[in-house]
């Protein structure tokens, strides 16, 4: 187990990736990178089974393409976490930008606190390939929009009046969104709908509340005791007639 | 794309302009080299009480001379000066900037509540409209736009905006799309007490600019951001609507959404909706807009553009990013992202 530091202060991403690429080819398991400020494409495309720290502010598109490598950010992220990753596991300490996890593919992201806009946009799943997000905050409006597989699970721990943001999993086709407490009837967008989860679905995502509360410290118990909406789409096909009749 | 930093010191606390050009740098990516600028509230404190004039000229004869002219006809210019330039490899200079500090001739306008104003409106759109040569990009009092077609940073060192001190700076890193990269276009856009930065596309420009053209404000500058300007400016000096009143105006709520308010609310919203329905602007953007008492940042309704809020004392921020406000103050905590078409407001108290 080898350790390496590098400070990213006043560093381009370009030579900061390149420097990444050659740790972890050089066989270092752990990265830590401090003073990151605004850095964008960390860790983009990366394989392998490194972990990396961030101290400091990631720029957009955290970990796009990535396929293995553990990431944990001790601040806020900006846009697009996540960005169609294949495989791995992002933790957030903090809060993140728009299109969180957009358009993922495989592994876990992990945000404690809120996420902007678009959350979860066009996730996808294929086989075992299954993605995850997990928020502790909540979502601003258009969470899981177009969404085509994977899971969200959303616990708003700071919230206890239902969810009320336009848009929720507009254009749905696949995957399931389940969010702590009840939605507003009025924020489910075309082709979703909402019911109270029941506890086999409770089972089924049990181990990410573990999970979760594992790495942010809490007691997993009030999560546990909650009650859930899972939002779900309605058909496959929801724009079947949209475009061309048949 | 494109980024915008912006902030205002609550208790008119002067800043230079070396840590906006920082944070403006910091989001280099945003832009392509071809625009960047730079507003600064404050930075003429010996003139106050005087409109600073900024004009880029293509040569220093004929359009100078019509400038002047007319300056002239129209009041009394008490002191000009080349704005100075320091030598950049990236940024050919093709306009010469010039500033006035002018003082207009009150009685020669008659029908307004702001004839001071509406005098300087009036040469700002002649000078555009029909000076070959000549454009005036900036016009306020005590206010300063510097832009050219240029990288944050080296637009920056062109004017050396350290040398300003400001209690409002309005910075923007631009990524023209739908028109070529120029002097004029680069962001921030002004006029009199206005100044505008923009990320994002008015896909109803065309609506909006006819709208506004009725009112005489002529559009010139080939970009869809000059219209925001001229709508601020449109909406509450002359109409006298709030700032907040007026981005309701310009990025109202949905119909259904307004179905959900109480009654009171639903009637105001639904009354300016249906009186500024031609100033309401579609697409995506995200939009900064300063006046000399406050800033405010808002996004399109469906929030298809970055914008995040900075609060540290007597700070209000206004970006694109986080990263770029902590370039600024590196010790901020509250750090937020508004909600969409709503409007965040940072005013003075001092």
């Amino acid at each position: 187990m080898t350790t390496i530091t590098i400070d990213a202060a006043g560093i381009h991403y370009t030579p900061l990736n390149k420097q990444i690429r050659q740790a972890v080819r050089d066989g270092v398991s752990e990265i830590i990178l401090k003073n990151v400020m605004g850095q964008r494409f960390i860790g983009d495309g990366l394989i392998g089974n490194v972990k990396i720290t961030i101290h400091g502010v990631p720029g957009g598109d955290l970990g796009m393409f990535m396929k293995g490598p553990t990431i944990e950010v001790f601040g806020n992220a900006d846009h697009a976490p996540g960005n169609t990753m294949d495989e791995g596991t992002i933790i957030i300490h903090g809060a993140s930008g728009d299109a969180t996890a957009h358009s993922m593919r495989g592994g876990k992201v992990f945000i404690r606190d809120d996420i902007g806009y678009r959350g979860g946009i066009h996730m996808k799943q294929y086989q075992d390939k299954r993605p995850v997000l997990i928020i502790g905050g909540t979502a601003k409006a258009f969470l899981g929009e177009y969404m085509a597989g994977g899971l969200v699970i959303m616990f708003r721990m700071q919230d206890e009046e239902p969810y009320a943001e336009m848009g929720l999993a507009s254009g749905i086709h696949g995957g399931e969104i389940f969010i702590r407490g009840s939605v507003e009837e009025w924020t489910l967008g075309i082709g979703s709908s909402a019911r109270p989860a029941t506890s086999e679905d409770i089972d089924r995502i049990k181990s990410f509340i573990f999970e979760f509360s594992q790495y942010y410290g809490n007691d997993p118990a009030k999560l546990m005791n909650s009650s859930y909406t899972r939002i779900a789409p309605v058909s496959a096909r929801p724009f079947a007639g949209k475009y061309t009749w048949e | 794309m494109c980024g915008i930093i912006g902030v205002i010191d609550k208790q008119r606390e002067l800043m230079d302009g070396s840590s906006i050009r920082d944070a403006l740098s910091i989001m280099d990516e945003r832009g392509s080299g071809e625009g960047a600028g730079y507003a600064a509230y404050g930075v003429y404190p010996d003139y106050a009480d005087l409109y600073a004039i900024h004009v880029f000229y293509d040569n220093l004869v004929e359009p100078k001379t019509q400038v002047e002219d007319l300056l002239e006809t129209w009041g009394m210019i008490e002191h000009d000066e080349e704005i100075p330039t320091w030598e950049q490899a990236g940024i050919p200079k093709i306009h010469t900037p010039w500033r006035y500090f002018f003082r207009p001739k009150t009685r020669l306008m008659q029908r307004s509540r702001t004839p001071d104003d509406e005098i300087v409106k009036h040469i700002v759109m002649e000078v555009n409209k029909s000076i070959k040569g000549a454009l005036i990009f900036s016009s306020g009092k005590n206010i300063g736009v510097f832009k050219a077609s240029g990288w944050p940073e080296e637009v920056a060192d062109f004017y050396r905006v350290e040398k300003y001190e400001g209690y409002l700076w309005l910075a923007h890193n631009r990524y023209p799309t739908n028109t070529p990269g120029w002097w004029g276009g680069a962001h921030p856009f002004n006029l009199l007490n206005w100044s505008v930065v923009h990320n994002g596309e008015i896909t109803s420009y065309g609506t909006n600019r006819r709208y506004i053209e009725s009112f005489g404000y002529d559009c010139t500058m080939y970009t869809d951001t000059e219209v925001v300007a001229y709508l601020m400016d449109l909406l509450v000096r002359r109409h006298g609507l709030t700032q907040e009143l007026a981005v309701r105006a310009l990025a109202p709520p949905f119909w259904d959404e307004i179905e959900r308010m109480p009654e009171d609310i639903q009637r105001l919203n639904t009354a300016l909706r249906l009186t500024y329905g031609s100033a309401m602007m579609n697409g995506p953007f995200a939009i900064a807009v300063a006046s000399p008492d406050s800033i405010v940042g808002f996004s399109d309704r469906i929030k298809l553009r970055p914008l995040v809020i900075g609060e540290h004392d007597n700070k209000v921020f206004i970006s694109s990013e986080e990263a770029a406000i902590r370039t600024v103050d590196s010790a901020i905590k509250n750090i937020y992202m508004p909600k969409a078409g709503h409007p965040i407001v940072g005013r003075t108290v001092a």
